[in-house]
Formats: structure tokens, sequence, C-alpha cells
């Protein structure tokens, strides 16, 4: 019985599958993009694609730490309690002492990145599970948030900092800004420098990383380290938009950023990412939010969206990506 | 008619006109493959001939995109092992893939469990798996994990498993490659048992003294298409390789003497798990073989050595300084580098180009600028990539995609490319074809002459024979006898006095 392969859209179809594997996401992304825009002509507008790209700003940088900690078979969860103890310190600085802004965003962020350095040691030191230990920091941070904020939201109407979110470049917001510069970095670092090789090197082999003389507990510290630190620009950035400090912001943030990795082929197994990945789901998850709202539909709906698309994608990356054994 | 219906009893297994790609590689073209009822057929050809993927097509794991399966005389097309498992063909895989928080019992019994209702009867289940054991003198219960065993351990359930599930035809893909002379011939014997009984089984392996000592016909494979079937009565081993290699193979082991310089490595009364005071010195340009049965701590003590495992007494020096290496990051900072056996779990990581795989433990040493100058990596891999006579279509694919032996070759080249001191090796030719077998010695000639210092565990005796200025043998942890170069050529010693010391004699 001869099994000749099937033709998929006049390729081989192991052809196909490796073409898929290879630009699937992209695929997604813009058959989404053109049934939005037939949707809602609007979509296509210029000043709306600058305004996604402004608000997944937020989200890409949280992705970005996410995605590294995912790839060495790790989780951070706590990204979104991050976000409001760094929003917080800012209010507390800024409103109530009289900081200038630069002092008051370089101290967030170092505390954020001193919570991610703390994840990364405990997890790699002690080798506790990273979902245990980042789901147990979350709730130490969050709490931080609380006390340093008094549990009230604190207003903070310097328009320095506000223009951080709002300034331009000529037609580009800041936070698109940060964002290209946040992409090329995490490609530099992924696929450019020591430290990314030894990160996938641990993700799909920590015995084998060992054996090659990898430090476990630098990479991974650092690995977290970066994490916290981006979720600390995604902190500042955020609050900026909001120009006010809560303590009760960023819940669930760490969803969307698990969700853009994984649409963008980031394996849980570990050791399997990629930045131009990461960046086209994090803007699948933007333009679902966005599409949707032009649409004019209901936001439980966005949620249930968002879930039926990820199962969909990952889903669809196994079945392309079927590992032959 | 009746003729012709004769002439199909007579195989078991017909494969026709097999191909297969993965992407642009065309891994098979055309095969055949004949196997007759009770035989045992051997497979040969040279890493990335397209072995292993054949045998993965019987057994469903892939799809050949053309040609015809007969098994038993019927059409034959499964989707997968569970099925090729009911119609009656098992697989022992060439790269054993453990589960390892499962017991023995559960492995064994892994897909076909024992069950009433819908629990799962383990008490049974154990109890069978005791009795399977027994009758292969394992030493462990069905209850160890698996992650206890030793990788020839985990071979050796693996193959137990395979046998113990009344398959009709068993496909053994490299079965003996970790395990030593005495296991070897234990399988060998369940083999002519099996045969006996009328089972099948199709036989791979890149070791030719086994060919010769156990397969009844023998098909050659080259590049991925079918060279011929021979008879293994009237063929000789060079016919064999020839048909392998499109080529002579000149010489199987090309020991070059060297200068033997200064000592540059000894240990001292080292102690671990599995070794006690162990005490050798190794010098610059030689290569010290060693040699013992599996689990006689050969590899526990080298794994001492490069720090994976704690040492609990002894010292070591390195260029007459003491040095202590608690972790493998300070053994290959000190020049002391090592191949381990085990090039799954400790070798590659599988899902990384071949590229990132050979430079990983180079990058501090090579790569000093912020960012990473991947065109001198790249041209390392190249080179050092020919000198394996590595067969890949580039150094990005994935490791996963090399066949077993390419990835022995990918696992030497990342720390023939360190340059070390002292090169460890724990089995370095595990499944590598004769003639990249024959590269490699050269090579580890090569390293010595320039002044490394080699050290090569390997249960192959002729290889450690044949390659070693001088040979420890291993015997229950302790060091048991030391035979030089001179004393195999003089023959004083061979073969049986080797052995005879891995058991224990004197
Ligand atoms: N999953 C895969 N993806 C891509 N290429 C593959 C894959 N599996 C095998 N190949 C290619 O197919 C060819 C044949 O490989 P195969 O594993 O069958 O060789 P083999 O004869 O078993 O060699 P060895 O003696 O080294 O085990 C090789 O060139 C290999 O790179
Ligand atoms: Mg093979």
């Amino acid at each position: 019985m001869a099994k000749k392969e099937e033709k998929v859209l006049g390729m081989d179809r192991e052809k196909f599958r490796m073409f898929m594997g290879k630009y699937g996401i992209g695929v997604i992304l813009l058959i989404m993009m053109v049934f939005i825009s037939i949707m809602e002509p609007a979509f296509r507008s210029g000043s709306n694609m600058v305004n996604v790209a402004t608000q997944v700003s937020i989200n890409a940088m949280i992705a970005y730490g996410m995605c590294l900690a995912i790839t060495t078979e790790g989780i951070d969860l706590s990204v979104g309690a991050q976000l409001a103890l760094v929003s917080c310190i800012l209010g507390q600085l800024i409103s109530n002492k009289g900081w200038g802004i630069i002092p008051a965003i370089v101290v967030a962020i170092l505390v954020s990145t001193a919570w991610g350095t703390i994840n990364g040691f405990l997890i790699s030191k002690f080798n506790m599970f990273p979902f245990v230990v980042t789901l147990s920091t979350q709730l130490i941070i969050r709490g931080l948030a609380q006390v340093v904020s008094g549990g009230q939201a604190i207003p903070i109407t310097d328009t320095t900092f506000k223009q951080i979110y709002s300034a331009k470049l000529g037609p580009i917001p800041f936070p698109i800004l940060v964002l290209i510069l946040a992409t090329v970095l995490m490609y530099l670092v992924l696929h450019w420098t020591k430290f990314g090789r030894y990160v996938f090197a641990v993700g799909d082999n920590m015995q084998a990383a060992i054996a090659s003389g990898v430090s476990i507990i630098k990479t991974k510290t650092a690995t977290y380290a970066i994490s916290g630190f981006l979720a600390g620009i995604a902190g500042v950035i955020f609050t900026a938009k909001t120009a006010s400090a809560q303590s009760n912001i960023g819940v669930g943030y760490e969803t969307d950023a698990v969700a853009a990795c994984v649409l963008g082929g980031t394996s849980f197994a570990g050791g399997v990412t990629t930045v131009p990945g990461v960046l086209m789901g994090i803007f699948i998850i933007g333009f679902i939010y966005n599409g949707m709202n032009l649409i004019g539909i209901d936001s439980y709906y966005q949620s249930m969206t968002k879930g039926a698309v990820i199962i969909g994608a990952v889903l669809l990356d196994m079945v392309m990506n079927k590992k032959n054994g | 008619m009746a003729e012709e219906m004769k002439k199909k009893e007579e195989y078991v297994l017909e494969c026709h006109g097999i191909s297969k790609a993965f992407g642009g590689t065309q891994a098979l073209k055309d095969v055949e493959l004949l196997v007759r009822a009770g035989e045992v057929h051997a497979l040969l050809g040279e890493n990335g001939a397209g072995k292993s993927t054949l045998m993965k097509c019987i057994i469903g794991l892939h799809q050949q995109d053309e040609g015809t399966i007969q098994f038993e005389g019927k059409p034959y097309s499964v989707k997968g092992p569970v099925e090729a498992l009911n119609a009656g063909i098992s697989m022992i895989h060439q790269e054993l893939n453990p589960e390892p928080h499962l017991s023995i019992a559960e492995t064994i019994f892994l897909k076909r469990e024992d069950t009433r209702g819908i629990f799962l009867n383990k008490k049974a289940q154990n109890e069978r798996a005791e009795e399977i054991l027994r009758k292969f003198d394992f030493p462990h219960s069905a209850k160890t994990l698996m992650k206890e065993l030793t990788l020839a351990q985990m071979q050796m359930v693996e193959i137990i498993k395979a046998v113990s599930c009344n398959a009709r035809l068993i496909i053994m893909d490299e079965p003996t490659s970790s395990l030593d002379s005495e296991e070897t011939e234990h399988l060998f014997r369940t083999i002519r048992d099996l045969k006996s009984k009328g089972v099948a089984i199709i036989y791979i392996s890149h070791r030719m003294e086994e060919i010769f000592e156990i397969c009844d016909h023998v098909s050659v494979f080259r590049d991925g298409t079918y060279v011929g079937e021979r008879s293994m009565e009237g063929v000789t081993r060079d016919e064999l390789i020839s048909m392998m290699v499109g080529r002579k193979v000149e010489n199987v082991f090309p020991k070059t003497d060297c200068e033997i310089g200064d000592v540059v490595f000894k240990v001292e009364g080292l102690s671990g798990k599995g070794f006690e005071d162990i005490s050798f010195e190794v010098r610059k340009g030689e290569i010290l073989g060693i040699s013992g049965l599996v689990g006689s701590g050969r590899s526990e003590t080298m794994r001492g050595i490069f720090g994976m495992d704690p040492i609990t007494a002894g010292q070591m020096y390195l260029e007459g300084k003491e040095i202590k290496i608690k972790k493998p990051s300070q053994a290959i900072k000190q020049g002391i580098c090592m191949v381990n056996e085990d090039r799954k779990n400790f070798g590659l990581a599988l899902h990384r180009s071949i590229r990132e795989n050979m430079a990983l433990p180079t990058l501090p040493l090579k790569q000093k600028a912020p960012l990473l100058n991947k065109k001198q990596e790249e041209k390392d891999c190249l080179d050092m990539g020919k000198m394996l006579t590595l067969k890949a279509a580039s150094i990005e694919h994935e490791a996963f995609s090399l066949s077993g032996g390419n990835q022995q070759k990918v696992v030497l080249a990342k720390w023939l490319l360190a340059n070390p001191k002292v090169l460890i090796l724990d089995e370095p030719t595990r499944g590598v074809d004769v003639g990249a077998k024959s590269e490699i010695h050269s090579l580890m000639c090569e390293f010595a002459a320039k002044g490394m210092a080699v050290i090569m565990i390997s249960s192959e005796l002729p290889e450690v024979m044949g390659m070693s200025d001088r040979i420890l043998i291993y015997h229950e942890g302790k060091i048991n006898g030391e035979v030089k170069r001179e004393e195999i050529l003089s023959g004083d010693e061979n073969q049986e006095s080797i052995l005879r010391r891995a058991f224990g004699g004197k």
C-alpha cells in the first residue's frame, strides 16, 4: 500500500509543515489583521496601529522576561505584583517624598530587579520549582506594594512623568521606542551572547549544560533578574500611563505574557524560543483586545477569545511540529 | 501458484521500495529488506545510512513516503509502536528514552498494563516483572526506579521489555552499544533461544564481531540506498566493509607510537561511590585505556574526577600541582574534559543546533567579546565536523535530526574543540561506524602526539587493546592489574588474560 504524501496548498505536506512550523505564527497574525480589517476598516489606520503598539509595549516588556524564564524551563508569576510594587514606589517617592523622576525610577527598577534576583537565586540555588517560588514571592511583593502605598492610590501629577507614556519622537510615542530597543536588545542577548546560549542549553538539557561547564546558578539568577528588570520598566510605563500609583494593578498580567510567549513558539519543555515569535505573539494579544474593542464586543468575550486563540495556536503548533521521535 | 505461496511464506517481513525524506534530507531511497522467519538478520551501514529510519517506518514512528511493507504475508501498515506491538513487532531503540520516575515493572509493562477493571493490578504486574527479571539475572528488583539504573542496565531493561512481549519480530537497534562482553553474551543466549522459538530478529550493530557471531543474513545500506544482501556464511569482513563504505578501510586501529612525556595528571587513593582507593597517572602523549565490566567503577571514577559526583577521599594532581574539582566547570577551566558515555542525558541539548552544541563548553575560552564571533565559530565547527566525518545537512540543524552515530560525533567534537590537557573519553565510539571509528582513533593519536593525555574507557576489548599504551583493568571498584602495550604486542597478555582480571582473577 503506497502512502503518497498528500499535497496541502500546492506544497508537500512535509514542506508545508516546516513552513508553518517556522512562520505559522506570522500567518495567524496576518489572517487576524485581514479579518479585523474587513470587520472594521478603522483598524487599518496608521493611528490605530501606533495606538496598539503603544499599548502592547507594557505586556511586551513582561513577555520578554517571561520568555527567558520559560526557556530555562521555568516561569515568572511575580511580574504582575512587581508592576504594582514599582508603581507604588514611584508614587510614594515622586508625589509624597518629592523625589526627582530619574532617581525615583532608578530606585523602583532596582527594587524590581532585586526581587527578580531573589527569585532566580531561590530557584537555582535550592532547586525549587519556579512556579512555587514566584507564586510565593508574588504574594510578598504585592503585600509590600500595599505597605509602600499605605493601601491607597497615590495620584502622580508631575507632567514630565506622564510624558513617559505620551511624549513622541516625530510620530512615534516613547513607549514604542522602548519596545523597539527592548526587542533589539533581547534579540542580541538571546542569539548573539554567551548568556543566550547558556539559557538555551540549560533549558533544553540542564544535566548536559552542567557537564559542559555552564553555571546553573548564574544563568537562572540572571534570567529572573532580567525578568524583574523588564517588569520594572513595564511598571514605569504603566504608572506613567495611568498617572497614579496603585497596589492592585497588574493582576493577571502574567497570563498575557505567558500567552504571548506560547503563541510565539516558546516551549514549556524549555530550550526553544525566538524573539520575533514572541513579538508576534505580543501583537496577536494586542490585536485581540484592540480589534474586539473596535468591533464593539464585550470584554468578557475578549477573554474567552484569548483563551481559544491560545489553545488553537498551541494545537496547531503541535500538529505542525509533530516531534519525530 | 503454490510455488509463489511458498515463497511468500518464507519471509516474515518484506519491505519493498521504501523511500523517506525529512525536509530536504533523503534518508531512504527505494530500499529493500527481506527477513526470513526464525533468522537473525543483520542490517549494516554507515552512520546516517538510514537504518534506524527504516526501523521506525516499520513500527510506525515514521510513515514512509513510498513503498510497501508486508508482515507474515499480509499487507501491513501501523500508526505507532502500540499498534506494531499488537501486530507482533517490538523494537529496542538505539536512543534510550526511559521515564526516570517509573519503576522497572512499570517500564516493562508500559502501555500494556495489567489491569483489573479500571484499576492497575500492581501486585501481579510486579510479580510478573520479577519473574522476567530473574530469567535475565537482573541485579535489581522490579520496583527499582529507572533513574537509579546505569546506562547499561537501562539498556538491559529495554531489551527485556522488547523480548518479553511475545513479538514474532524483534528489532534490535544497536542493543549492545553500552553493554560489556558478559551482558552481550547474555543477550546472545536470549537471541538464540528466541530464534529456536521461530522469532525473527533484525539486528543493527557497528560491531562486526557480533554480526559474524549471531547473524544469518546481512543487508547493507549506503547513503539511504540498498546495496545488497548476503548470507553470513562465506562473506568476509572486508567485503562487508567495502559494501558499506564504498571503499576499503585500511587500518582498523591506526595506533601510532608517539613520544610519551612527563606525567600530566595523577590521582592518589581516590574513593567515591562505586570506586575505592584508585591511584594512577597518565603522561603527555599517552593513551591510557580502562577496561573492566560495566558497573566496575570505571565511569564512576571518571565522573568523580570531572566533578560530576562527589569524591570522598584522595588527591588529584595536574602537572604536579594538587587540584580540587567540585564541579565540571572547574575541571574544564583546569583543562580536564570528559566525553560522557550517556550522550542523551549528559552530552547533547537535542533541540539546539549542532553548532550550539559543539561550541558550548568552549564559549568562555573562545568568545571574549560581548557579542559572539559566529564566523570563527562556524569555521571551527565545520573543520571539526569534517575531521570526524560528520554527516549533517548543515550545522544549523538540530542535534536530534542526526543519526545516533553522528550525534556521538558532535559530542566528541565539542570536547576536541576545547583542546584540553587531559581528555577523558567514556565509550568514545559508541554507535560509530567502522570507517568513522578509525578516523576517530587516528584523531586520538594525533591529539596525543600534540601532547594531550588521553584516558579512554571502552567496553570493546579490541578497541582498548588496539589503542592504548597502557591498560588499567577494573574489578568491583578497584584496579586489578595493569597491562602494557608491549605485553600485548609480544603476546604475553591477550583478551583472555584481560577478561580474567576483569572478573577478579590474577
Ligand atoms: N527526525 C529527523 N529529522 C531530520 N532528519 C532526520 C531525522 N531522523 C533521521 N534523519 C536523517 O536521516 C538520515 C538517516 O538517519 P538514521 O538515523 O536512519 O541513520 P542510521 O543508519 O540509523 O545511523 P546510525 O548508525 O548513526 O544510527 C540521517 O542523515 C539523519 O540526519
Ligand atoms: Mg541509527
